[in-house]
């Protein structure tokens, strides 16, 4: 199976790859998947007045996996929190050229994205 | 150095140039049927096959007269299994074979199971992939009537304890069925020592053509008999109908020539390979895991898992060397190799699984090429891994509450 020519660039050059602190203010960690099942994901965001000022991603995973969480990060830059909600798998999907076995990848890139606003959201109220 | 690199010869290997010399006339002027008695063109067909006969047979020390010739490997396996069951089944109804047999006798028994009520057992392996031969053993019924057991496994490369578990076949007076796929051609086997009565392989594994394989059947202490499972002219006594695909044969023989003559040198030369590169790697990367046996274990074959990075992801940082990875991305069930997992070893470390095959045509400077591209792509993945990550900043991966999907 050749994958798409965009799955083989965010792959060769991931965007956004690496780690914010997570107690830093503002920031919101998701990570989704399990090693046993060969995907984990981690999508952090940065949000400063509700708006999405940066992001950053780890992935354990295939190359689908990687490329999805690395489009999701500069998909959420410039975002609000609100926008970044909407983003659905199925957009991955499309933007990557994903074949039906890789369409779990970016399911994952979507519950990471959710994941990582849950996490912001909860630190926030908390507040 | 030409690219891509290939390191992939447990799936399949490039025809050596000698084989393919000696198909060649058996395309074109040598034409005939090997089953035409009455003319020349059939005489000199058969006496093609004759000769590669005795050229398979001698490989594995049996008589020529002992080879029936099928597709392929899985065919085979699929006649050893059925043949058996079907000529055999008023003795009883009861096969032994191991969790980690290639899917082609795996399937076959599960067909055996479903469609024909046979009992099946399926023998767990030790953690370095080797069945016990005591554990055989310990499950033969006075209804066995076959004991299966692979010669080599195709992933992991570890060697069984064959010519025990054949002792005990003759002692209990059961056939033993070996597919033997990735050791024939690779390490000595001889048929009369191992006490093994069938065993399946192919050419296109040891450096010939695809598409034709054999089955070798005992002829005597005891003589084996088979049921054929497809209907015909009858040819190869009787027990594989179809007209001989002559130039295959031709092939098969020669390459089964070339592996005697130059089996014990190229097992020599790849195993010192293989060790530099496991050396290699191991020297310059931590938590870096061998599957498989560390010595019983073909000379080609090394398997080893790189936690924190998932293998298909691993392929493709390195897509100019031809690998395979236990990882079951592209699966649809998305689980990793059922080899990994019936040695012990933990799904995460499956995903994380590569295989490398070398083979007659690997040179030393493409296997220190594949070290060193693997090295930089497992230390760039391991920067993006966040499991990795984790396990630097001292989290037991094993503690963490995943969410599954």
């Amino acid at each position: 199976m050749a994958y798409s020519e965009k799955v083989v660039d965010h792959f060769n050059n991931p965007r956004n790859m690496g780690s914010f602190k997570k107690e830093e203010d503002g920031v919101g960690t998701g990570i989704v998947g399990a090693p046993e099942c060969g995907d984990v994901m981690k999508l952090q965001i940065k949000v400063q007045n509700d708006t999405i000022v940066d992001a950053k991603f780890k992935t354990f995973g295939c190359g689908s996996a990687i490329a999805s969480s690395s489009l999701a990060t500069e998909w959420l830059k410039g975002k609000t929190v609100e926008e970044a909600g909407k983003i659905k798998n199925t957009d991955i999907v499309q933007e990557l050229n994903l074949p039906p076995v890789k369409i779990h990848c970016s399911v994952l890139a979507e519950d990471a994205i959710k994941a990582a606003l849950a996490d912001y959201q909860k630190k926030a109220d908390s507040k | 150095m030409k690219f891509p690199i290939y390191l992939d010869n447990h799936a399949t290997t490039p025809m050596d140039p000698r084989v393919l010399e000696a198909m060649l006339p058996y395309f074109t002027e040598k034409f005939g049927n090997a089953a035409s008695r009455n003319h020349a063109f059939g005489w000199e067909a058969e006496e093609g096959v004759e000769t590669a006969r005795k050229q398979i047979a001698k490989l594995i020390h049996a008589d020529a007269k002992e080879i029936v010739f099928t597709s392929g490997a899985t065919e085979s396996n699929n006649l050893a299994l059925k043949g058996v069951v079907e000529m055999y089944h008023e003795k009883g109804d009861h096969i032994i074979t191991s969790s980690t047999e290639h899917r082609a006798v795996l399937d076959t028994a599960k067909t055996l199971e479903t469609k024909r009520g046979v009992k099946v057992t399926y023998l767990p392996v030790d953690k370095f992939g080797m069945v016990n031969p005591e554990d055989v053993r310990n499950a033969i019924t006075d209804k066995t009537i076959l004991i299966s057991i692979m010669f080599a496994n195709n992933e992991i490369g570890t060697i069984n304890p064959i010519k025990e578990i054949g002792k005990i076949a003759k002692e209990k007076g059961i056939l033993f069925h070996c597919d033997a796929t990735q050791g024939v051609g690779k390490v000595p086997i001889n048929v009369q020592e191992m006490g093994i009565d069938l065993m399946s392989f192919s050419a296109h594994k040891i450096y010939g053509p695809k598409g034709i394989g054999a089955l070798y059947v005992r002829k005597k202490n005891p003589r084996v008999r088979i049921a054929a499972q497809m209907d015909g002219g009858g040819h190869e006594r009787g027990m594989r109908s179809g007209t001989l695909p002559v130039p295959l044969i031709v092939g098969f023989g020669k390459a089964c020539e070339l592996c005697e003559q130059e089996m014990a040198a190229d097992a020599a030369r790849l195993s010192v390979m293989r060790d530099r590169l496991h050396a290699t790697i191991t020297k310059a990367l931590e938590e870096v895991y061998l599957n498989g046996h560390p010595t019983e274990r073909l000379p080609h074959n090394l398997n080893i898992s790189f936690a924190y990075v998932e293998g298909e992801s691993l392929l493709m940082g390195c897509k100019e060397i031809a690998l395979s990875s236990g990882s079951a991305c592209t699966s649809a069930t998305l689980e990793p190799s059922y080899v990994l997992r019936a040695l012990g070893v933990g799904a995460e470390l499956a995903h994380s699984s590569i295989r490398f095959g070398l083979g007659r045509f690997t040179l030393d400077e493409e296997v220190d090429y594949a070290a060193k591209k693997i090295i930089e792509t497992v230390t760039k993945l391991r920067e993006m891994s966040p499991l990795y990550e984790m396990a630097k900043e001292g989290i037991d991966l094993k503690t963490v509450q995943w969410a599954a999907h």
